[in-house]
């Protein structure tokens, strides 16, 4: 199938048409809420929520015997609270250390919660069947009724959001600071907290529990990448956890219908990897080149400031002195000369050299601008 | 210096997981002073600072300011936490981290305006910052994002300014440059409190000092105080002030 | 039991074992999540190494798959060392991918490969005994039984060996520097330790099982003892014991043996999360709330000390100035009489001359910051305590 062949589906298709939405809509909420987790060096509790999730799924399974996705998800909710109360329980009040807490909880509350679904499929119950889609996700069995679940949570976190907009930044930002202008931190964190939780619920059922979390990470992480402000930092990774979501579901869909989710993770950890080299400002690439033209710079500048010492002992700054002195200097090339009598610091008459006013200058106030210029 | 109190600390105690890093104390901080907390390592300066601004809970006493409560006072108390206490590396801008000190006076959900950028704007000048206002907090020197967090407090316009270690990690012309603000804060009959390390500037700085190690060792003038009998008392081991007052 | 059954048991128990082991270590040196890390990302080695040696059991697959793991490690230290994210980002980003690949692999090979997502998840320790190690046509006993315990001997040899040297760089890596035992080099075996016992165990247990066997049983450990050598030890036994009767509670409700060992574990956790008997929940709640009163105690009687004036030391002072609650404060007033501390006169409190002793040797002990040597003086000055 061509790009423009799934395109025109996806204009017809109706089924096709409402996944894509439900995916777009999911890695934009995740992409926004993620970037939140990021801040608060969170990363890791999404992955431990998302697999505390499944024994909420597999017993409001049990107990309720539907498939219906809103009553599982609201088991989902139930149990993926619960582990992250205990985590928060382990950490505050015994000496295991947050990682260790993490690391239990995930993987206790996911081995009970495959123990429930192995019990399951053995059920003489008809029924049964699905329950797997959570494991890895299945954005094809996305309905119109989870698509407007999705859009709900969306809107009211974009409201939250934009209402609490200022107080979520400062908390992000210096917790104590916002304490003492009288702002109730608890209540926000609850909110933040709750709003992540929500999110990776629902994402469940596209994304799975055992990747959801890189839903939320990979396009907060990219984004960070781009942008030096919280607010755009929000608007790229929204972008970014929507367009994997799309091309994530339209590669699963081509394709006999593989997992969604590890799908949709690889082409958010594409849009990371590309970010961590590329970009302009942090991308590794660009900060190598960079360190190559600092480290010519200040070869440059060490002669320069060398020049300036020695034209010091003169009472003519301009006055010249011998090339020949420079060659014990490490710094000093032919070519950084060249370069120094290029940028009108110093003239060269034969085998002599000599500072130029500019010259004095810039070797002068090389030292104090080193403090802001060169961070 | 008026006749007023500014903070008033009483029966102070405070612990971590009951286990406590101040006791009993008691402390009067006059209104228009420019005062140094000093004392070792652990001695709960910086527990001090944050009970008064209700960060942390004692499990005894009461403080006020200006006689109320500072749950009714916020508006009158600035913060200038340690440097350390934030991560650089959040995506924002001089300016942005300025603009945090309004956020107090607008309350919940109120967006800052006009008339706070410009207030804003006016700290970062005064603080010799104006030209970095755009630049990521990352790409600023330690005394650069310590001027950064004094402008902050400087926009509360508050009555009180609490400081916590400002003059750790910044260069020489910073430290001249924010002592002459905090100079300039007391003449204006601000209330200025510093937790500060270098005992050897204390008297050309500040007027005013408190020792603190876990108990209030003393408070009062710098001149009439800060000598070597209240330093043995604090930090345990004979001490002699070199500096001459 | 069938020789069936006690094979799965004893296979289920080497693992355990082996990875209660480097799962203590990585518990003590806060790295639990790499070892969540190394379980999913070391699924593309497995994979692919199948495609090359077409045998689930072989030595070469089980190298290559470690070898994933390590590099999983050094990715994630690559990123965190560039400043990008931060830590825990470089995990959460690393380790999804390379397991997507993995998932992906397998799904699209599905008919090559005789993997399937479910084994990746759960293992298949309930058909590990019909793959026998054969040689020269004499049964040896089940495969995975030999690789497990190649790597428990592995695992045994190099920490009997190490042992003083990883409990060094465990506890004080300056001073196991300064030593000249390179914490780099611990850092790496431990790795390397970690990525081959999960790959001998993802195939009895699966991906996010394995990580369960190692950290459960380590925490549950740290939470009854503080001896190293004791924490392996009951690491080992809890292990083992989640295997057994997680087997048979998998054999009574049909389902998976390794859901059932982690369901096991979780139960053993919980309780020993609420009774453990000095770290344990409850312990806690109990010990705080006694530390609670006994600070409460020494505040009052250093405001005591501290106040000569008449209207500092009036009962009702308690109340309004150090802002207690009525009841706290009257607890505290009748301990303080209770152990003889204070004496009440028109009240007027003060300070007995045990009182008195009490207070400055209280005060000289925290001032000096030895805080644990005030447990023994409130042994002797206490009779009674809140």
């Amino acid at each position: 199938m061509t790009i423009s062949e799934y395109i025109e589906l996806l204009f017809n298709d109706y089924t096709l048409r409402t996944i894509s939405i439900g995916t777009a809509v999911l890695g934009a909420l995740c992409g926004m809420l993620g970037s939140f987790a990021v801040l608060r060096k969170q990363s890791l509790l999404g992955d431990a929520i998302s697999h505390a999730a499944l024994p909420g799924i597999a017993i409001a399974f049990l107990i309720t015997g539907t498939k219906n996705s809103n009553t599982l998800l609201i088991g989902a909710l139930i149990s993926g609270l619960i582990g992250t109360f205990w985590i928060r329980g382990i950490v505050k009040k015994t000496h295991l250390k947050s990682d260790t807490a993490l690391g239990l909880i995930l993987s206790l509350f996911f081995g009970f919660g495959m123990l429930l679904l192995t019990f399951i499929q053995k059920m003489p119950n008809a029924n049964q069947a699905g329950l797997d889609k959570y494991l890895f996700g299945q954005a094809a069995t996305l309905v119109e009724n989870d698509v407007w679940l999705m859009c709900i949570i969306t809107g009211i976190s974009l409201l939250t959001i934009a209402l609490f907009w200022k107080e979520f930044k400062l908390l992000l930002f210096d917790a104590d600071y916002t304490k003492s202008l009288g702002f109730n931190t608890s209540f926000l964190e609850v909110l933040i907290t709750s709003l992540i939780v929500i999110s990776i619920v629902i994402g469940l059922q596209t994304v799975g529990v055992v990747l959801m979390s890189a839903m939320l990470l990979a396009p907060a992480a990219a984004a960070r990448q781009w942008t030096n402000s919280l607010s755009l930092m929000l608007v790229l990774a929204a972008i970014f956890g929507g367009f994997s979501g799309v091309l994530g579901t339209a590669i699963s869909a081509s394709s006999n219908n593989l997992s969604t989710g590890p799908i949709i993770v690889l082409v958010a950890a594409t849009f990371v990897l590309f970010s961590f080299i590329f970009s302009p400002g942090r991308g590794l690439l660009f900060r190598q080149i960079r360190f190559w033209k600092n480290r010519k710079d200040l070869e440059l500048y060490k002669t320069l400031a060398f020049m300036h010492t020695i034209a010091e002992t003169h009472e003519n700054i301009s006055h010249p002195h011998a090339v020949k002195i420079l060659n014990n200097f490490q710094g000093y090339t032919k070519k950084s000369l060249q370069k120094l009598e290029h940028l009108e610091y110093v003239t060269i008459k034969g085998a002599m050299w000599s500072l130029t006013e500019k010259g004095y200058q810039k070797a002068k106030n090389l030292y104090n601008q080193q403090d802001t210029v060169n961070e | 210096m008026s006749n007023r109190t500014a903070i008033t600390v009483d029966d102070l105690t405070v612990a971590y997981n009951y286990k406590p890093v101040l006791w009993d104390i008691d402390l009067v901080v006059p209104e228009g002073v420019l005062m140094a907390i000093v004392g070792p390592n652990g001695a709960g300066k910086s527990t001090l600072i944050k009970s008064i601004l209700g960060i942390i809970k004692p499990i005894a006493g009461s403080i006020t300011v200006f006689d109320k409560p500072y749950k009714k006072q916020y508006d009158l108390v600035a913060y200038v936490p340690q440097k350390g206490s934030v991560d650089w590396d959040f995506p924002t801008t001089a300016l942005d981290v300025v603009m945090m000190g309004t956020y107090g006076s607008l309350g919940w959900i109120k967006r800052p305006g006009k008339k706070q950028k410009k207030a804003a704007l006016e700290a970062l000048e005064k603080v010799g910052m104006l030209a970095f206002k755009s630049r990521q907090i990352s790409q600023l020197s330690g005394g650069q994002q310590q001027r950064i967090f004094l402008a902050r407090a400087l926009v509360q316009n508050a009555s009180i300014y609490l400081m916590d270690e400002p003059f750790q990690g910044v260069d020489a012309t910073t430290e001249k440059a924010i002592i002459n603000i905090l100079k300039e804060l007391r003449k204006s009959g601000k209330t200025v409190v510093v937790v500060h390390h270098d005992l050897q500037t204390v008297p050309e700085y500040f007027d005013w000092v408190t020792f603190l190690n876990v108990k209030k060792i003393a408070t009062g003038p710098v001149k009439d105080i800060f000598n070597d009998d209240n330093l043995t008392k604090t930090y345990g081991i004979n001490y002699k002030v070199s500096v001459q007052q | 039991m069938s020789s069936v059954q006690i094979e799965i048991q004893l296979i289920a128990s080497l693992v355990a074992i082996a990875c209660a082991i480097p799962g203590t270590f990585l518990v003590l040196r806060k790295m639990a999540m790499i070892s969540d890390a190394i379980s999913h990302s070391i699924l593309p080695g497995i994979v692919i190494g199948f495609f090359l040696t077409e045998d689930l059991n072989s030595p070469w697959l089980i190298l290559l798959a470690a070898l994933t793991g390590i590099l999983t490690v050094i990715l994630v230290e690559f990123i965190q060392k560039t400043g990008l994210v931060k830590e825990d980002t470089a995990i959460g980003l690393v380790f999804p991918a390379l397991f997507s690949i993995g998932v992906i692999l397998i799904a699209k090979n599905a008919n090559d490969v005789h993997l399937d997502v479910d084994a990746v998840l759960l293992g298949e320790l309930a058909f590990a005994p019909f793959d026998r190690f054969l040689f020269n046509g004499i049964d040896l006993g089940p495969k995975s039984l030999w690789i497990i315990g190649t790597i428990l001997a592995i695992t045994l040899t190099l920490l009997i060996t190490f042992f003083k040297e990883l409990k060094l760089s465990t506890f004080d890596k300056s001073l196991a520097t300064t030593l000249g035992f390179s914490p780099v080099v611990m850092h790496y075996g431990l790795m390397s330790i970690a990525s081959v016992t999960t790959v001998g165990a993802f195939d009895a247990v699966g991906a996010i099982l394995v990580v369960a066997l190692m950290i459960a049983p380590s925490a549950i450990a740290y939470l009854l003892t503080n001896n190293l050598k004791k924490m392996i030890l009951i690491a080992c036994y809890f292990g083992v014991f989640s295997a057994i009767t997680g087997y048979w509670l998998a054999h009574i409700l049909d389902a998976s043996i390794s859901g059932a060992m982690t369901t096991v574990l979780g139960v053993l956790f919980l309780l020993v999360y609420l009774f453990a008997p000095n770290k344990g929940l409850i312990a806690v709640l109990y010990r705080q709330k006694r530390q609670k009163t006994e600070v409460y105690l020494l505040t009052f009687l250093l405001h005591l000390q501290n106040h000569k004036e008449e209207s500092e030391r009036h009962v009702q002072h308690l109340n309004e100035h150090i802002n207690w609650r009525t009841v706290e404060s009257k607890s505290i007033l009748s301990l303080a009489k209770e152990n003889n501390m204070i004496k009440i006169e028109n009240d007027i409190i003060s300070l007995t001359r045990k009182g008195k002793e009490f207070t400055t040797e209280a005060i000289n002990y925290i001032t000096t910051n030895k805080s644990t040597a005030i447990e023994d003086m409130k042994d002797r000055f206490f009779l009674f305590r809140g």
